[in-house]
């Protein structure tokens, strides 16, 4: 009985003039009937096209099949065998852009729900199943991972499973890397992810917080200390500016401090938390990623008027996941493309106004996008009184300036040997944004395990 | 969680606490900071590490009470414990090779110079050590500079006690005076850094001031403690706390630092009536 609807099974979305008030999840998620109805939409491709896109090739079509016949942790067990983030790479992926983009279902009319269906199964275990921690003997040997993200995670959590004693050393107070100070709760409930971390602590890995690693301890220290070898998972943190006048005027944020003060802090509880936050009446966000659409999102639940997305190329450049771009639409965000912000104007030291040069599509660049190039003569400025600028994080330096032959780009990238991760040092691995830049959950999750697998070569040698 | 292994009262508002945190005094340098949190709800704010001691492993921390999270810290009491304490962050002050140099500090910033005092004292060169309070009752760590210092200037804005004025008055006529400072360090508050980088630029003399600009993470990853020098953007958790004083932009600094005065006031006033604190 298969369903051949051309769409999928719709999901259950709050109000968009309800939810752009708090910070509570958007997407509610299937229910078991609607989870089977879509798993039969699955027409169990013999060669399996989803699976190319899946960056950890997750067993698409298996746990699809185990959905339909209503074994949800079947499924779950299907999932987990490369893929140990479920919960959230269901949420967050970009499966327009990955496994969907691959779905036959896809040719003609919509693809596979593939993301909401490793939603729901994940969810489904956490609800229904208790986890039972297996017994694990421990093998003598120790590993450090400096960064508690989806690539430290993951690490972690394969380590440990082959009985590693793990360690993890984090900079912030709560674990969980971008998944907690990032995105956000209404795209990504906290408790999720803190159940990941509570999961691997039950498998016997020690998270230490408050650990600033290249000033607390040096990688070269982990050594002495006893850790046979040492995974770095720190991420792309660093900020980018525009480099435009008016950068330092007050109310203007970087996407890193304004979601750092939101979702680390939860500035959105003030008073009754004592981080505070200011978001204006009028918001301008500069850029068009998921940090943006976040960004956005997060000023609009805030309280502010109007909140606006600057972003200098269209709509079909934008890197943000297509979900994200069209949930900011519903919720007010309004969209000023083909516009670059050319500087931001103050009064008495505050954001008054920020000033923007319309932009046309020229001949495409080396990224393969269409070049935006300035149309004289066509600035305009547009009153607001909170700039929000998200145009990009890069490797923080921290770690490379305190470890002495760790090679890096010149970006600051971390070099790795792309099939085992290992870094220029013997026994210290990288992965993750730290290694790529800004990029997704998923990759850095795989790169995390591909890290764990060759940590363990390299040991057990 | 981090024990509060003494704590004393230096005046009023001032508070000296030493921490158990062996892996940080193990590492501190002058100059270094932390960042703590107090409670689950807490903001995280950042306190210069005044002195440690890597045997016992304990950080001293010397804070003022300004607003609400500076006085629910001051409440803690011995034996009991801070929720989040990082650190070393920031770089160590560079204080090798000087021969002669004027620490100055400014009432809370005394604390803060102190360690700096203290090593260049051990370092060999001879220290002035120049601080200024609004008066006599809110003079701290004077017995700490005596030991450290070759000279000891007080001045109280009232009089009080020792001179009757700026830091920068003394400054300026021991300068004139023919004393030949190869550094002068100036810590407290931005108005007074800035006065003090103003004069001794006129003289040509090598001038550090720290900057104390809002932090969260204070590991270079928002942005928010940025400060202009030399007209480039510089993050004072990772590239500082210490910068050229005849570089910084210290009006720049002056707004930032009070781009939330709304609502610390706020959340100061309800934490007094007993709603918000923990
Ligand atoms: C706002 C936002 C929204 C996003 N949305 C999506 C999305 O929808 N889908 C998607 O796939 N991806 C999204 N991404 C990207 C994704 O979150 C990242 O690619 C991913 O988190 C990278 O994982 P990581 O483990 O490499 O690093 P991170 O998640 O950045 O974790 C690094 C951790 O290391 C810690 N650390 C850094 N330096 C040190 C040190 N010296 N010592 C100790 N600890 C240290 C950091 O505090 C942090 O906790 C988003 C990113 C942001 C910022
Ligand atoms: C590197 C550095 C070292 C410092 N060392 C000391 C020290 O040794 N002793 C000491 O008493 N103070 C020190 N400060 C200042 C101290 O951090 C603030 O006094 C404290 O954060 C005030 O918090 P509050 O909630 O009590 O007061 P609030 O009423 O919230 O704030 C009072 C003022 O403190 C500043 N401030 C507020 N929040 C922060 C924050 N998150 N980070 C930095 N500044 C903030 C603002 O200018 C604000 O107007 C230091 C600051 C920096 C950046
Ligand atoms: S992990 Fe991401 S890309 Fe892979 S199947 Fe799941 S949602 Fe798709
Ligand atoms: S391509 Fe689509 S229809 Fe085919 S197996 Fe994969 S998910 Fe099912
Ligand atoms: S405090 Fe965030 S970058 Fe300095
Ligand atoms: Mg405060």
């Amino acid at each position: 009985m298969s369903n051949t609807a051309l769409k999928k099974v719709e999901i259950t979305e709050r109000d968009p003039k309800v939810r752009n008030k708090d910070f509570k999840e958007v997407v509610l998620g299937y229910t078991e009937e609607e989870a089977k109805q879509e798993a039969k939409r699955c027409l169990q491709c013999k060669h399996r096209p989803c699976v190319q896109g899946c960056p950890v090739n997750v067993k698409i079509p298996d746990f699809i099949k185990l959905v339909s016949e209503g074994d949800f942790e079947g499924a779950y067990e299907k999932i987990k065998e490369t893929n140990s983030l479920p919960a959230v790479c269901g949420r967050v992926c970009p499966q327009e852009s990955q496994c969907e983009s691959r779905c036959v279902r896809g040719i003609k009319g919509e693809s596979v729900g593939i993301g909401r269906l490793e939603r729901f199964v994940a969810d489904w275990h956490m609800k229904n199943v208790e986890e039972k921690p297996s017994e694990i003997k421990l093998n003598g040997k120790k590993v450090a991972i400096v960064g508690s993200g989806p690539a430290g995670l993951s690490c972690a959590g394969d380590l440990a499973k082959k009985g590693y004693e793990v360690t993890i050393f984090e900079a912030f107070h709560t674990a969980g890397g971008v998944l907690m100070y990032g995105i956000p709760e209404f795209r990504l409930p906290k408790k999720i992810v803190q159940k990941e971390i509570e999961n691997l602590k039950a498998i016997g890995v020690k998270v230490e917080t408050n650990m600033v690693i290249g000033k607390v301890f040096s990688i070269e220290e982990l050594f002495e200390q006893g850790f046979d070898a040492v995974f770095i998972g720190s991420g792309a943190g660093l900020p980018s500016f525009m480099k435009i006048p008016g950068e330092n005027l007050n109310g203007v944020y970087t996407a890193n401090e304004f979601l750092t003060r939101i979702n680390l802090m939860k500035a959105y509880k003030f008073p009754e938390t004592d981080t505070p936050i200011k978001v204006g009446k009028k918001v301008a966000v500069i850029g068009g990623g998921n940090v943006a659409m976040d960004a956005a999102r997060s000023a609009k639940r805030l309280g502010a008027e109007e909140v606006f997305i600057i972003y200098r190329r269209s709509e079909e450049e934008m890197p943000a996941r297509l979900e994200e771009v069209h949930h900011a639409k519903e919720e007010g965000i309004i969209f000023k493309i083909l516009h670059n912000p050319t500087q931001i104007l103050g009064e008495n030291g505050w954001v008054k106004a920020i000033e923007c040069v319309k932009m046309e599509l020229g001949e495409p660049d080396a990224s393969g996008r269409r070049r935006p190039i300035p149309i004289k003569g066509s600035e305009e400025s547009l009153e607001i009184d909170t700039v929000i600028i998200a145009i990009g994080q890069s490797p923080n330096p921290l770690i490379k300036s305190t470890t002495k032959n760790l090679k890096t780009h010149d970006w600051g990238g971390i070099i790795i040997d792309e099939q085992t991760g290992a870094t220029s040092i013997p026994g210290v691995y990288a992965g993750g944004d730290a290694v790529t830049g800004a990029a997704t959950v998923i990759l850095a999750m795989g790169a995390g395990k591909t890290a764990a697998k060759s940590i363990d070569e390299y040991l057990i040698r | 969680m981090y024990k509060i292994i003494k704590k004393r009262v230096l005046n009023p508002s001032v508070k000296s606490m030493e921490v158990y945190a062996p892996a940080i005094a193990k590492k501190a340098e002058p100059g270094q900071f932390i960042i703590l949190r107090v409670h689950e709800k807490g903001e995280r704010i950042p306190l210069t590490i005044s002195d440690f001691n890597r045997d016992k492993g304990t950080v001293t921390i010397t804070f003022q009470e300004v607003g609400k999270t500076t006085k629910l810290l001051g409440r803690l009491e011995e034996g009991e414990e801070i929720l989040d304490f990082v650190g070393p962050l920031g770089k160590a002050s560079e204080l090798e090779g000087y021969k002669k140099v004027a620490v100055i500090g400014g009432g809370l910033g005394t604390a803060i110079a102190y360690p700096q005092a203290k090593k260049l004292h051990n370092l060999g060169a001879e220290v002035h050590s120049i601080v200024g309070f609004r008066n006599k009752d809110l003079i701290i760590y004077e017995e700490e500079l005596n030991q450290v210092s070759d000279k000891v200037f007080i001045t109280t804005d009232d009089g009080s006690n020792g001179h009757k004025g700026f830091v920068s008055d003394v400054l300026q006529q021991l300068i004139e005076e023919g004393n030949k400072y190869d550094l002068v360090i100036a810590i407290g508050p931005l108005i007074m850094m800035k006065v003090v980088s103003e004069l001794t630029k006129k003289y040509g003399i090598k001038t550090i001031v720290s900057m104390n600009t809002i932090m969260i993470d204070g590991t270079g990853m928002c942005g928010g403690c940025r400060v202009t020098v030399g007209g480039e953007i510089k993050f004072a958790c990772v590239d500082g706390p210490d910068f050229d004083g005849h570089l910084v932009d210290f009006d720049e600094a002056m707004r930032r630092g009070a781009m939330y005065k709304e609502e610390e006031a706020y959340s100061d006033h309800i934490c007094k009536i007993g709603l918000g604190g923990n």
